[in-house]
């Protein structure tokens, strides 16, 4: 099985965001119930692979979204 | 029938509304960011493209600065409550809307200062009354960008930089405005708007926002309403990221997806060729009643200084009668009376009794406005 990062969020609003600019940035990923072992928030997360995890923080970064944790999964 | 009554509610809405509200009850009604189940995902992801639309539309700095609400009186709740406190000293105008005209008065009462600055007779406001008002303790001022009773344009710009070199802040009610006057909070100077969904946007009632811009500190205002945001669950006080503070509930899901179409519409059609119908309309209609005889229309005469709201009185004629007979006899539909602005029908001089508004929207023909006119001769003869 693939390694999987997860990246948590503090809003809704900054989970669609992340997906609309890594999407377009053609990083792979799906938006998933935050898994429990990271926190006991009830919102959404999103998965992709840890092995894009550099890129992946490039794309947020630049496009100024804001996140609450990147964990492996 | 001829729906002159576009400044309480927009009508007809386009077609793409209705279906986009459809379309999201019946494949996406899911709790937007509750669940992240794929119809949770899919509704959270039709509310996220409203509001990137909608910051767009206005040229807001952030997406997550557009906090969604029940209407424009909701979000200058929002920004009001938020942000004054007692001893604060606000400035606003003798043409508003009860929408900020009431939670002032209110806000007076707990202690904040309020000065109100007055509009000539055609509603208009000189900017340099707005700075003789302005003290050192100012915080807020509040001014309509158009208003509801006869359409004025209120000098946004002009007063945004008389705010900001007092170290204030500016709030427009755009409800008037938003959708069919061009409005760049960034270029125009605008702090806090608030806006309507179901006006000049075309969307459904029970939508409607506030734009926050970079001057405001969010960090110093107070949530209107605590609740759940589907975020920071873990924790039992209100989380301080934006939106989430100051959208606690499950937000109007369905609303929202009409609201996304209802922009989508206008920026396809755009603000500007709106707006310039707008005019045209207008003209024409201060033009045609200005002609019947014991007719009195308020207003700037310069149709590019207003919206398309025309206000007018009858000789002679309640202004209750005169909707009455226009929809009864001749399918016209408008609004007479007071229209929650009690300020701004004494500062034109038509306090207690009000006026008769008539208000065409995007899809109004000329053989529309003909015909509401012909009408109102009519009235006026009989």
């Amino acid at each position: 099985m693939k390694p999987y990062g997860v990246i948590l969020f503090h809003t809704t609003s900054a989970a669609m965001r992340a997906k609309k600019v890594l999407t377009g940035a053609g990083l792979s990923g799906k938006l998933i119930p935050t898994p429990r072992q990271f926190s006991s928030d009830c919102g959404i997360a999103w998965r992709f692979n840890w092995n894009e995890a550099d890129q992946v923080r490039t794309v947020l970064d630049e496009a100024r979204v804001e996140i609450a944790a990147l964990h492996p999964l | 029938m001829i729906y002159l009554d576009n400044a309480s509610t927009a009508w007809p809405k386009p077609p793409e509304v209705a279906r986009a509200m459809a379309d999201f009850l019946e494949r996406s009604g899911g709790n937007p960011g509750r669940s992240a189940h794929r119809l949770s995902i899919a509704a959270a992801q039709i509310v996220y493209d409203a509001r990137e639309r909608i910051a767009e539309f206005f040229n807001a700095p952030d997406p997550v600065k557009i906090i969604f609400t029940h209407n424009a009186t909701h979000a200058i709740n929002i920004a009001l409550r938020g942000l004054l406190r007692p001893g604060d000293h606000v400035v606003t105008t003798s043409i508003e809307h009860n929408a900020v005209m009431r939670p002032l008065r209110a806000l007076e009462r707990e202690g904040v200062r309020l000065t109100v600055v007055p509009c000539a007779s055609d509603a208009s406001l000189n900017p340099s009354d707005v700075q003789r008002a302005i003290e050192p303790g100012t915080r807020l001022v509040v001014i309509n960008h158009a208003s509801n009773v006869t359409g004025t344009l209120l000098p946004v710009e002009a007063v945004a930089a008389i705010a900001h070199a007092a170290g204030s802040l500016l709030l427009v009610d755009a409800a008037q405005s938003a959708g069919v006057v061009p409005i760049d909070v960034r270029a125009m100077g605008i702090d806090l708007l608030a806006f309507t969904g179901h006006k000049g946007l075309l969307g459904p009632t029970g939508t409607g926002g506030l734009v926050i811009g970079d001057m405001v500190d969010v960090a110093t205002m107070e949530p209107l309403t605590c609740g759940g945001t589907g975020s920071d669950s873990e924790l039992e006080e209100q989380p301080e990221h934006l939106p989430d503070k100051f959208e606690s509930g499950t937000p109007n899901g369905v609303g929202l997806a009409g609201l996304g179409a209802g922009v989508r519409f206008v920026v396809e059609r755009s603000v500007e060729a709106i707006r310039a119908r707008g005019i045209e309309l207008t003209r024409m209609l201060v033009e045609g009643l200005q002609s019947i005889p014991g007719a009195t229309v308020f207003g700037p005469a310069d149709p590019s200084r207003r919206t398309a709201v025309v206000s007018f009185t009858l000789a002679g004629c309640h202004v209750s009668e005169i909707a009455l007979r226009l929809d009864e006899e001749y399918g016209v539909l408008c609004r007479p009376g007071l229209h929650c602005a009690p300020a701004a029908h004494h500062t034109i001089g038509t306090s207690p009794e009000g006026t008769v508004r008539f208000a065409p929207g995007f899809s109004a023909t000329t053989h529309d406005i003909h015909t509401a006119l012909e009408a109102t001769k009519k009235v006026a003869r009989e």
